[in-house]
């Protein structure tokens, strides 16, 4: 089983979820989060300063897939999340021990 | 005799005006960052408290007991004293003196509640309800006599010998809170972060709100100012409506050209430098001037906010380039447009009759109100801070006022903020 994990633009997310869903993804977590890549900063400007914004707002998407299911979901969510330009994001696929649902105690991929 | 339809209108005003200080307290509350929002809240709390008790002890006698040589009431109404059943006003308009303290004791509390935007996020609470005190009674007290009190021409020396005009407070509220702001924004210094952080509000929403009350308070504090229910207080309803209104598009104009952006701060901030404007001068020039007021307001007073980041001192919510800017740009105003067609007892100004007496009489008392208050201020708040403190430990301002001197945060969604 793996863990792929997107760092993606806010704005990409919805399209992200109707591509899994229309895929028959078992399920996703997102979360607000912040940071830098190569993209770096900006600066802005509000009341009439500027300013450097180092971290950029960005959403961690998380999937658990099995093995063979793996490379279909990434490059679902890489065509979705591809943009083309600056601060698309980045995505990267961690190996799972195991898993377990919770309320029944199944483990592995009966647990996906 | 009291006249019903006056009173009336002055209690009401009363009222309203007393609702701006809560209304401050939203929109400077969602203006600062989350951690510290009710701190900054409890500032204009606290204004409304102190003051207020001090008003009843001596500060109404102080302010409008009979003038000791234009500088100060005496203590002839210490605890309200000799003011029941006596009455203000020329005969056919007369009020209740009660009716009269109250009024203008919401006018004390909003002025002292302004200066605490200059120091968001970084006073000590206790501190600043000392300050509240000792600046209603040093600074506020005598500004106001000078420049409300009138005496038949025996009583404050900008109203009863200079002669200059000020309908509504642009020297008693505006420019003495601008200066006041600056001075304690000096001796506090820079918020940890300044200029390198944006420090951006927190709650947009709440600061609309919050200026959406002072805008809607802002009818009793000028039209209110008239003491009486007549076409003097509509004149003055529509000049703030005016004037709010066409600053708060400036503003926000000259914002978009600027920065790129029309933010919702700036039509917040626009709207209450209009207000701020107009303030002195709704009573004595005509709606088309006041038109003209709100225009350069929005403009200048968006300069004047931009300007403290190039002299480096942390003014956080902006008081000195609002309040103090603007009520600068009303008390001239009054000094070029004011017209006898308004206000029979007001003189002339500039444009209208050619002289530029009383435009004299009002630079001079803008200088002597700044003057007196940034330097009065000044004092206070070292004194204050060489002895027990003004400003908090770094840590605490880091951490936010919120927890560290109330115990509390602002939002609390799920019941567990404090023990993170």
């Amino acid at each position: 089983m793996k863990l792929i994990t997107a760092i993606v633009k806010p704005s990409k997310v919805d399209d992200i979820k109707r591509a899994l869903q229309a895929d028959g993804v078992h399920g996703m977590t997102v979360s607000e989060t912040r940071g830098f890549g190569r993209q770096k900063g900006h600066t802005e400007i509000y009341r009439g300063a500027e300013y450097t914004v180092d971290f950029i707002p960005k959403v961690r998407i998380e999937v658990l897939a099995d093995d063979a299911e793996c490379d279909h979901i990434v490059d679902l969510i890489v065509s979705t999340a591809n943009s083309g330009s600056i601060g698309d994001g980045k995505l990267w696929v961690t190996p799972v021990e195991t898993v377990v649902r919770i309320r029944t105690g199944e483990r592995g991929s009966d647990a996906l | 005799m009291i006249n019903s339809g006056d009173t009336a209108w002055v209690l009401a005003s009363a009222a309203l005006v007393l609702f701006m200080t809560p209304g401050l307290a939203i929109f400077y509350g969602g203006m600062v960052r989350a951690k510290s929002a009710l701190n900054m809240m409890m500032m204009s709390f606290a204004a409304i408290g102190i003051t207020t008790i001090i008003w009843v002890l001596y500060g109404y006698s102080l302010t409008f007991g009979t003038s000791q040589g234009g500088l100060i009431g005496d203590l002839g109404h210490l605890g309200l004293s000799g003011t029941l059943d006596q009455v203000v006003g020329a005969e056919g308009h007369q009020i209740p003196t009660l009716a009269f303290a109250m009024f203008q004791l919401t006018f004390a509390v909003i002025t002292v509640a302004l200066l605490s935007g200059a120091i968001a996020d970084r006073a000590k609470y206790g501190s600043w309800v000392l300050f509240v005190a000792v600046w209603i009674t040093l600074v506020y007290i005598p500004v106001a006599h000078w420049a409300f009190a009138s005496q038949s021409g025996n009583g404050g020396w900008i109203i009863d010998k200079l002669g200059a005009l000020d309908f509504a407070g642009g020297t008693v509220v505006e420019i003495n809170s601008g200066a006041a702001a600056l001075a304690l924004a000096l001796v506090l210094g820079k918020r940890d972060g300044f200029k390198r952080d944006p420090m951006r509000p927190h709650n947009m929403p709440l600061v609309l709100l919050g200026a959406g009350m002072l805008w809607f308070g802002w009818f009793g504090f000028n039209a209110g100012s008239a003491l009486s229910a007549g076409s003097l207080a509509a004149t003055a309803m529509i000049n703030t409506q005016i004037a709010s209104a066409a600053a708060s598009m400036t503003w926000v104009l000259y914002e978009k050209r600027r920065d790129g952006k029309a933010t919702t701060l700036g039509v917040a901030s626009g709207a209450i430098a209009g207000a701020v404007v107009i303030t002195p001068a709704c009573g004595y020039i005509n709606p088309l001037g006041a038109l003209i007021l709100g225009l350069i307001a929005g403009f200048v007073s968006n300069y004047a906010v931009s300007r403290k980041y190039k002299f480096g001192y942390d003014d956080s919510l902006d008081v000195v380039g609002v309040h103090g800017v603007s009520g600068i740009i009303g008390m001239i105003g009054i000094g070029l447009f004011a017209t006898a067609t308004v206000n029979a007892t007001g003189k002339e100004g500039l444009f209208i009759s050619g002289s530029a007496a009383l435009l004299t009489k009002q630079l001079i008392a803008i200088a002597a109100v700044a003057a007196f208050s940034f330097c009065a201020t000044w004092l206070i708040a070292t004194l204050i801070s060489r002895t027990i403190g003004f400003r908090v430990l770094r840590d605490d301002e880091l951490t936010g006022l919120d927890t560290t001197y109330h115990a509390e945060s602002a939002y609390d969604i799920t019941g567990n903020s404090n023990r993170y």
